[in-house]
């Protein structure tokens, strides 16, 4: 038996195995448990208040109060399972750059995809003169992946993409393409900028089943495509060299991983607007919990939709779009990482 | 038999050739050392044969096949190789990372089998590992880290092993400590070894097969007593010395002339 250095379950039936540490297992469920203890609270809120077991009997569809049914189940469920949706795609995006990138700053807000998206929705707006949800998540969609390409191509030195060029080339373009934004709004008239803020500002305010249903599908499937590229992942953290001694296509590996992070971003903003800095903040709050090695998906996008479900609570009360809610608890959180990080350069320089 | 040759191997970084055409056999069983001033190629020429590098001409061929025609995770199942610089993930532990040269053997969701298990196990004792199996990577010593890469490499159970500059920081316990090593999984499990090493009397020491390397091409290549002169010393390095049997093994040994008076007190420095 070997000394692992922490409690682990393991796993053995016929070709399926696999090794977990307890503690990750336990965070894991407690995670799951909280997430759905908070979305029946949620369900229970609004104008029109519901105890907690009518929420319950409404959701799993036992007796038949019609009313509560009606108000949970056919209008306020599809806002809580769109907020958890998009927490476990912004999660995992973000445990996919600070993975690829070695840094707690990597993620898809930082390497300028948010303003590549508000680039391109406004642009929808003021060119083809389009309201339409659908035009202006396809126009944010191009914007955010053509930024990220950008991105991508300036941060490529030689065959390889390093990491801290990648941060700081996103920085740069995310500037340039923030004044652009600010350039923009001052062609468009009053209400296309309003409509415009409002879609910058990110918000879960009236969407339903039928954009739900879509975005679940895609999730499902980028979920599939990262259970095949999370192993890759989980080499490239070795440095190139051995990774490729070990048997990985490194180049492959992580362009594949850079499209979905990206894709799994661009499926939140396609939704809902860009929603910052949960991204960020899940993969590190995960890895503090679960104290694992590096990449932590599971545990990452739980905390993901733990994160944004709370703040989509706390947007309906206050009446704010959950994108304000995100990037101020986020700004606080940054402030923190930043010091932090720097207390930790200077107790290693001494 | 030849398990690794190069046939006019010629490789370089971005265009800039430093091997411009490399033939080497490497047998089967051998303890293989490749020697050589700095820049001179060697670690180059290692990664090359390792496909780390890709080549701008000839073939090196591994098996009788030419690597090219391997698809990637089969040739790590058949090959490993130990780079000069690796990264430990942050906050891994030493078991973890030792399973993660498990990687060419694994299945999407059949990542720690019995054999995973039973070759970690394996790497942990020939390494003399065990006991750190559960501490922090980040927390042991140069000589502790880098007998757990080894530990990494070598759960890769490849039949052919290539080391690049293993021994570079490590004090001299540890260096020996590590060469006996070599020689001990060539003799016990029957790995063929190929190492890159700064240290010409522990070249000699250990390998059977030696190869010089002198800016990019292989200047001799043979047993240590006949490749290992003074003559050879002075043009591959330009170091004037003499070369004695070593009186421990009987291997040729490098003792560089002395160039200057000794500084005679204490007091002059």
């Amino acid at each position: 038996m070997i000394d692992h250095g922490y409690r682990t379950v393991q796993v053995r039936r016929g070709r399926l195995s696999g090794l977990w540490s307890t503690r990750s297992l336990v965070v894991c469920t407690g995670l799951v448990a909280v997430t759905f203890l908070l979305m029946v609270v949620s369900l229970g809120m609004g104008t029109y208040p519901l105890a907690f077991d009518r929420v319950l009997g409404a959701l799993l569809g036992v007796g038949d109060d019609s009313q509560a049914r009606l108000l949970v189940v056919g209008w306020r469920l599809p806002r809580a399972l769109f907020a958890i949706v998009c927490g476990i795609a912004l999660g995992l995006s973000g445990a996919i750059f600070q993975s690829l990138t070695r840094n707690p700053l990597g993620s898809p807000d930082i390497i300028g995809f948010s303003s590549g998206s508000y680039t391109g929705a406004i642009v929808v707006m003021l060119v083809i003169g389009s309201t339409r949800y659908l035009e202006i998540a396809a126009g944010s969609l191009i914007g955010g992946c053509l930024t990220a390409a950008v991105v991508y191509l300036l941060a490529v030195r030689g065959r390889t993409v390093q990491p801290f060029r990648l941060i700081i080339m996103g920085i740069g373009v995310g500037a340039v393409l923030s004044s652009l934004n600010s350039t923009l709004m001052l062609f468009v008239n009053v209400d296309t900028a309003m409509l415009a803020a409002v879609w910058a500002a990110g918000s879960l305010n009236g969407l339903g089943y039928e954009q739900l249903r879509p975005t679940v599908l895609i999730l499902v499937l980028f979920l599939a495509l990262l259970a095949f590229v999370a192993p890759r992942m989980r080499q490239l953290e070795l440095g190139d060299d051995a990774a490729q001694a070990l048997g990985t296509r490194t180049g492959r590996a992580r362009s594949g991983a850079v499209v979905l992070g990206v894709a799994l971003t661009a499926l939140v903003t396609a939704a809902a607007g860009p929603i910052s800095f949960v991204a960020l903040a899940a993969p590190q709050i995960a890895r503090r919990l679960v104290r694992g090695p590096g990449l932590a998906l599971v545990p990452s996008a739980l905390v993901g939709a733990l994160v944004l479900l709370a703040s989509d609570v706390l947007a309906q009360r206050l009446g704010f779009p959950v994108g304000v809610v995100t990037a101020t608890l986020g700004g606080a959180y940054l402030a923190w990482l930043l010091a932090d990080e720097f207390r930790a350069q200077a107790s290693r320089r001494k | 038999m030849t398990i690794l040759a190069t046939d006019h191997v010629k490789v370089g970084y971005d265009g800039r050739i430093i091997c411009p055409d490399v033939s080497l056999q490497i047998q089967t069983g051998s303890y293989t050392a490749i020697i050589g001033p700095n820049a001179c190629g060697k670690s180059t020429l290692l990664r090359a044969m390792a496909r780390i590098l890709p080549i701008a001409g000839g073939s090196v061929v591994l098996d009788g096949q030419d690597i090219a025609q391997v698809p990637t995770r089969e040739l790590a199942r058949r090959l490993g190789l130990l780079p000069q610089t690796s990264i430990a993930p942050e906050g891994i532990r030493v078991a973890d990372l030792i399973a993660r040269g498990r990687y060419p053997h694994q299945r999407i969701f059949d990542r720690w089998s019995a054999a995973d298990e039973a070759a970690v196990v394996s790497a942990l004792e020939a390494t003399g590992t065990e006991e750190l199996s559960g501490r922090m990577v980040d927390e042991l010593s140069g000589g502790q880290r880098q007998r757990v890469w080894l530990a990494m490499v070598l759960a890769q159970q490849t039949p052919l092993l290539l080391l690049d500059e293993p021994t570079t920081f490590l004090d001299i316990a540890h260096q020996y400590g590590l060469l006996d090593l070599f020689q001990r999984l060539r003799a016990e499990h029957g790995r063929t070894i190929v190492v890159v090493l700064h240290d010409l009397n522990q070249a000699a020491r250990y390998a059977d097969h030696l190869i010089v390397m002198k800016e990019g091409a292989i200047v001799g290549s043979g047993r240590p007593a006949d490749v290992l002169t003074a003559e050879m010393v002075q043009e591959v390095y330009g170091l004037p010395c003499r070369v004695e049997p070593d009186p421990e093994t009987g291997t040729p040994m490098v003792i560089p002339k002395a160039t200057a008076p000794r500084a005679s007190s204490p007091a002059s420095c």
